[in-house]
């Protein structure tokens, strides 16, 4: 799922000083289960920026709003009926979702109540950790499941670096060698001599650097 | 000038802290009339939620009073707690409410005088933080929720 974080309470305060009648929106999506843009988020921050408008005397009417997602159009529409209510819109749903929230609201102002940061899993209730980059070109086949660029500080291709150490990254000690994760799974499922299959490099077209994205089921298109 | 009282609210959890003020009750302590107490099954019930609401409706201090670590009657409810109290004390702060008009506290259902002492602790030490920033005799802005008027004690 997509991981994000709440932004800082100062930070958004400074985004709605403007206003004082905002929707705080959240997503039951990934923002859920990470626990950065839910419902329960949602009730948070509200409750926190009407008490810090009500320190400086003054008041900010909230009306807060979970939906579905906010990535696909219909699931938007909901909020249609009373959104023109309000002065702003800040969404708590990952960066996908804030921006389509602004496509299909235009008179809105509309803020992001959380920083995106990446794709990852639960490894533990409350700790979630980066497992995939989305470079449009999966090479698990060939690493045993594990992602050289996601895993891998340097996104390096074919083995670790000098710098690997007792199966650490040199770039931060708390991270695994991506590399070695590799290796020991390879070596798990009795398949190493993948390792000997060198490869080749990267087309990262396939990623972000060739430009935004898209893609497209024709057989799906009504 | 008339003396502010402050109002506060304690979360207390059945087994332990609530018996506590039950046995202050019954033991004839004396301890002041500013604490409200809110009885919960186990202070692992606290939602950051609850506590962020308190101070929206006017309390001037709360706090969360569990069973001693180690001794929850549902073993964890109080560690849990005290991690949200942590991060409810860290909002606070942010929102420019303050950090420390909110306090986890832990005793045993034999600690009565400790009940009362805790009690009376919060209560000083509120009544030296003052008011809650959150303008007093206003009614409190809410969003969908009814408003609640907010009253200073005259």
């Amino acid at each position: 799922m997509i991981i994000a974080e709440g932004k800082p309470i100062k930070e958004i305060l400074a985004m709605i000083e403007p206003y004082d009648k905002i929707l705080v929106v959240g997503c039951k999506g990934c923002v859920t289960v990470c626990s950065a843009g839910g419902e329960k988020e949602v009730g948070i921050l509200s409750s926190a920026l009407r008490l810090a408008r009500q320190t400086q005397g003054k008041s900010l009417e909230i009306k807060e709003v979970t939906l579905e997602r906010q990535c696909d159009t219909e699931y938007l529409e909901p909020m249609r009926p009373y959104a023109d209510g309000y002065q702003a819109i800040l969404s708590l749903a990952c960066g996908a979702g804030i921006q389509f929230v602004a496509e299909k609201f235009r008179k809105h102002p509309v803020l992001p109540g959380v920083d995106t940061q990446f794709i990852g899993v639960t490894e533990e209730q409350g700790v979630w950790t980066e497992r995939c980059q989305a470079c449009g070109s999966c090479v698990l086949d060939r690493t045993g499941g594990i992602c050289p660029v996601a895993r891998c500080s340097k996104s390096l291709f074919n083995g670790p670096c000098g710098g690997s150490k007792r199966g650490k990254c040199e770039i931060d000690p708390e991270i695994d060698c991506g590399w070695q994760l590799i290796y020991d799974r390879l070596k798990e499922l009795g398949q190493l001599e993948k390792l000997e299959i060198v490869l080749p490099i990267k087309d990262w077209t396939t990623s972000r650097d060739g430009g935004p994205r898209k893609r497209v089921r024709e057989d799906l298109k009504i | 000038m008339e003396k502010f009282e402050p109002t506060i609210i304690a979360f207390c959890c059945h087994f332990c802290a609530y018996t506590a003020a039950d046995l202050a009750g019954t033991m004839r302590l004396q301890y002041p009339a500013n604490i409200r107490i809110v009885r919960i099954p186990c202070t692992g019930k606290i939602d950051v939620r609850f506590l962020l609401e308190a101070f929206e409706k006017g309390a001037d201090g709360v706090y969360v009073a569990g069973c001693l670590e180690g001794d929850c009657h549902f073993l964890t409810g109080n560690l849990r707690a005290k991690k949200r109290v942590a991060m409810a004390k860290r909002i606070l702060e942010d929102a420019g409410i303050g950090g420390d008009r909110l306090e986890m506290y832990n005793m045993s259902a034999a600690m009565g005088p400790r009940f009362a002492e805790v009690a009376r602790e919060m209560t000083e030490k509120i009544r030296q933080l003052g008011p809650s920033p959150v303008k007093r005799g206003k009614t409190v802005a809410q969003s969908d929720k009814q408003a609640l008027p907010v009253r200073s004690s005259e």
